[in-house]
């Protein structure tokens, strides 16, 4: 009864979406305000709908209702009631509807704002919101229905329906398959938002962009309207992205971050052409140019997020087949298609009023150089939007299932990557219009020399390793050439304003957030490439088996062998513990404990690393067996991954960097309204 | 696993070399069994060397090294009696390709056309920046005036105050 309500608010929020698109439609194309108001209301509408839609679910997920399929198959009685609320993304159906939810979260929001000078934008940005929502709403209702129930029929036949068949009975299981085990991770709790949050607060810059060349009006307002919302997705998914590297070095127990999986790939890919987007509205907004690239990037980015949904949700990647199996698969990509031949039909259509206003003059300006930024964030998309569909080309041509693993990435995506590097530290020393060699010489070469430094410090202390020396040199000279831009600043700052250091670097940000935010967020990402290399070059591995009190060493750690336990843990798992001993150069350090979790309802085991972690390395230990009788003798799995810390304190820094570039100016035409009030004020009181 | 050096004078007699094996047996056994892990032959080590290049047979994208399932536990132990039994690396991927197929390996069997797709499709990215750049500076030059007007850079008001500033100081 109470899945059938959910079901039926669902439904209705449907065809509220569908109003939603035609009302605006034919509001605009009648200039009939009233109707796009409508619409915009009909759209308001959808956000409290899904609200209710989503509360019925978590009521049934929470409840224990087994006759719910989606219940069933994500939740079961042992599950602590936090974990079945966040089951609601735990599973397609309710991953789906999540991403509806946020996405409805965030059109309200846009179009709660005041539209007085473009009016123009509305019914379009309310068009593409809706029809992006009515196929992720409508592919619930129609084919991932969360509220399906489990219906027995007389011949003892049990399957899940949306409507109760004729002559059948509801069917109640005892109790559900449970969560995924690996789900069951506070990472996997927000990483999932997190990375959807950055998937739909894409479609707002991409509604716009569409607005903008139905409506004609293609200066940049669009993009300065949505300028903000681009960063703050970029942060949600950058951040996903992060968090989801994080869950899989604590919870997957590989001794990595990043495996190169397609879905992690398909997570990957709209953040790179984010990325690219980002940097290239900037030449648009100061040059006048690329307005066609522009457009094309965010449209990009948007069939990526679509793309990106499906895959790390439905697994179709694994096979050709698995694919012509699922109902949606065929659907997504008939979408994909569709918003894709659309939206560049669109740009065809508008080709001359997006010719640039202004000619590129120097191929060391900055715009010649965001481009080849462009170029090789592309480039790195290319290798990756291969990868992943090379396996599925190989099997549909040659009928070979084949596997394209981390060397294939590293391999090519490596040059890509220290060149874009390269570019971080040449491009803010760039001007925009026209630079020289010699302009960028000058500016460059004593970070340079810094950099050379640095790396000849790392020779002789560090590493002989030529990729990795090549890698710090690179950073060094990212970092230099940021910290030397902020000095100039803040210098020029102090003998003009008369500042102290601090108030210079203060005021210095807080005056040019958008290009010291940038800088900050290059540093965080220098961060993260230390962490990266760390891990990536200088990983060191062994395992062994040990009985109690022996002990193996590894990367100037010893580890000693101290017990084993085994316990029934909460959530239903049997927990076996080791405890071992940490010793460096003879100090003790502390203990550690990997363990593996069996979780009975799923059947499936987790293995969860002792960890000790410092800024010069993380020492990580994975029990990977032992000898469940005795209980003598244990295998561990010992990684030494050096610098990895950095990774994870760069993103941090990147938060700070983003919230800086993002945080709201006071607009020019609101402190001229101010301004205006209080002459109004000041002429009032004199009389 | 140590490894064990005989002192020359030590093989001139029998003696000798008999007090050397029952010494360095004795020591073998001492540290073997009280303060270091045991090895098998060949060490886990050896085994993940070889298990890292290879992906698990059932399991989606999961390194065969890694994979905590049983099957993958018996394939690791395939591999190390294959070591055991003399086999190369190359001999050993080639087992378990004709066994399980080519997606066992890491990357695609066929190289060239993995990497040539992606590569030609970045160097014509490249070669079309390249003529684009080149289209826009011919016009940019021909254009007069925009030469004279281009040819200082742009800059935000508030970047040329402060390399104003910077330039006084100089």
């Amino acid at each position: 009864m109470i899945a059938n309500f959910g079901f039926g608010v669902l439904f209705i929020t449907f065809l509220v979406t569908l109003y939603s698109v035609f009302a605006a439609i034919y509001g605009d194309r009648k200039q009939i305000p009233a109707m796009v108001e409508s619409a915009r209301r009909a759209m308001l509408l959808t956000w409290p709908l899904l609200t209710l839609t989503a509360s019925v679910l978590i009521y049934l997920l929470v409840n224990n209702h087994f006759e719910v399929q989606f219940v069933y198959e994500v939740t079961s009685r042992s599950m602590p009631t936090y974990l079945k609320v966040t089951a609601w993304w735990g599973g397609q159906a309710g991953s789906m509807l999540f991403w509806s939810w946020l996405m409805s979260a965030f059109a309200s929001l846009v179009t709660l704002r005041k539209w007085d000078r473009d009016r123009e934008f509305l019914p379009w940005v309310i068009v593409v919101a809706c029809v992006t929502m009515a196929f992720f709403i409508g592919m619930n209702v129609f084919f991932e229905n969360p509220f399906a129930q489990f219906f027995q029929t007389f011949d003892g036949g049990v399957a899940a329906h949306t409507l109760k068949p004729a002559e059948s009975v509801l069917f109640t299981p005892e109790d559900g398959r449970g969560l995924n085990p690996l789900l069951r991770h506070p990472g996997m709790v927000i990483h999932p938002p997190m990375l959807y949050l950055g998937f739909v607060s894409f479609v707002i810059p991409y509604a716009f962009a569409i607005a903008a060349l139905i409506t004609g009006r293609i200066d940049d307002r669009w993009i300065r309207l949505t300028r903000r919302w681009t960063l703050w997705a970029w942060l949600f998914l950058s951040f996903g992205l992060v968090l989801g590297g994080r869950w899989a070095y604590d919870v997957l127990g590989w001794g990595g971050y990043w495996g190169w999986d397609p879905v992690e790939i398909a997570a990957f890919m709209p953040w790179l052409t984010g990325t690219a987007f980002l940097h290239s509205v900037m030449i648009q907004e100061k040059r006048g140019m690329l307005k066609h690239w522009n457009m094309l990037l965010v449209i990009l980015t948007y069939d990526l997020v679509i793309f990106g949904t499906f895959l790390t949700r439905s697994g179709v990647l694994s096979s050709v087949h698995a694919f012509a199996q699922s109902a949606i698969g065929p659907l997504f990509f008939g979408f994909i298609a569709l918003t894709l031949i659309t939206s560049v039909a669109l740009i065809i259509y508008r080709w001359d009023s997006l010719r640039s206003e202004t000619q590129m003059t120097s191929l060391l300006s900055r715009e010649a150089l965001f481009l080849l930024n462009n170029l090789l964030f592309m480039s790195i998309l290319v290798v990756c939007f291969w990868g992943v569909i090379f396996p599925l080309i190989s099997e549909l041509f040659t009928g070979q299932k084949v596997t394209v693993g981390p060397p294939f990435y590293e391999r090519a995506t490596a040059p890509l990557f220290a060149s874009l590097l390269l570019l971080m530290g040449i491009a803010p020393l760039s001007a925009w219009g026209h630079s020289t060699v010699k302009t960028i010489g000058r500016a460059i070469w004593k970070p340079t020399i810094g950099a050379i430094a640095i790396t000849a410090v790392i020779f002789a202390t560090y590493t002989h390793n030529v990729g990795a020396l090549i890698g710090f040199f690179l950073v060094a000279l990212v970092i230099l050439v940021t910290l030397y831009e902020y000095w100039r600043g803040a210098y020029s700052r102090q003998r003009s304003q008369g500042e102290n250091v601090f108030t210079a670097l203060w005021n210095l940000t807080g005056r040019n957030r958008r290009r010291y935010g940038g800088y900050i967020i290059h540093i965080s990402m220098m961060l993260m490439a230390i962490g990266i290399m760390g891990i990536e070059i200088f990983q060191v591995e062994t395992q062994g088996t040990m009985e109690v009190n022996q002990h193996m060493s590894i990367g100037g750690y010893d580890v000693v062998y101290e017990s084993i336990a085994q316990f029934p843990g909460p959530d239903g798992r049997e927990v076996t513990r080791a405890a071992l001993s940490v010793y460096k150069e003879g100090k003790y350090l502390g203990e550690l404990n990997p363990r593996i979790d069996y979780y009975y309802d799923a059947q499936q085991t987790m293995t969860i690393p002792g960890q000790r972690s410092t800024l010069r390395d993380d020492l990580y230990i994975l029990l990977v067996d032992w000898e469940p009788v005795a209980a003598t003798g244990a295998t561990f799995k010992i990684f030494v991954n050096p610098l990895v810390n950095w990774l994870w304190l760069g993103s941090l820094l990147f938060l700070a960097g983003v919230v800086i570039a993002a945080w709201p100016d006071k607009e020019a035409e609101r402190v001229a309204v101010k301004a205006r009030a209080r002459v109004q004020q000041q002429t009032s009181a004199a009389d | 696993m140590e490894a064990i050096y005989k002192p020359r004078f030590l093989q001139i007699t029998n003696y000798g070399l008999l007090l050397a094996v029952l010494a360095a047996f004795a020591f073998t056994l001492i540290t073997q069994t009280t303060v270091f892990a045991q090895g098998p032959t060949p060490t886990d080590d050896e085994v993940n060397r070889i298990a890292k290049l290879l992906y698990c047979p059932v399991c989606e994208s999961t390194p065969l090294d890694a994979c905590p399932t049983e099957a993958c536990r018996q394939w690791r132990e395939l591999i190390r009696t294959m070591l055991a039994e003399g086999k190369s690396e190359a001999e050993i991927k080639q087992y378990f390709v004709e066994h399980y197929g080519a997606r066992v390996l890491a990357e695609p069997p066929n190289r060239l056309v993995a990497y040539l797709v992606p590569a030609v499709a970045i160097l014509l990215g490249a070669s079309m920046l390249l003529r684009g750049f080149q289209r826009w500076m011919k016009r940019s030059m021909t254009e007069v005036g925009l030469v004279a007007k281009e040819a200082h850079p742009i800059q935000d008001a508030y970047v040329a105050k402060m390399e104003e500033e910077l330039k006084k100081q100089k």
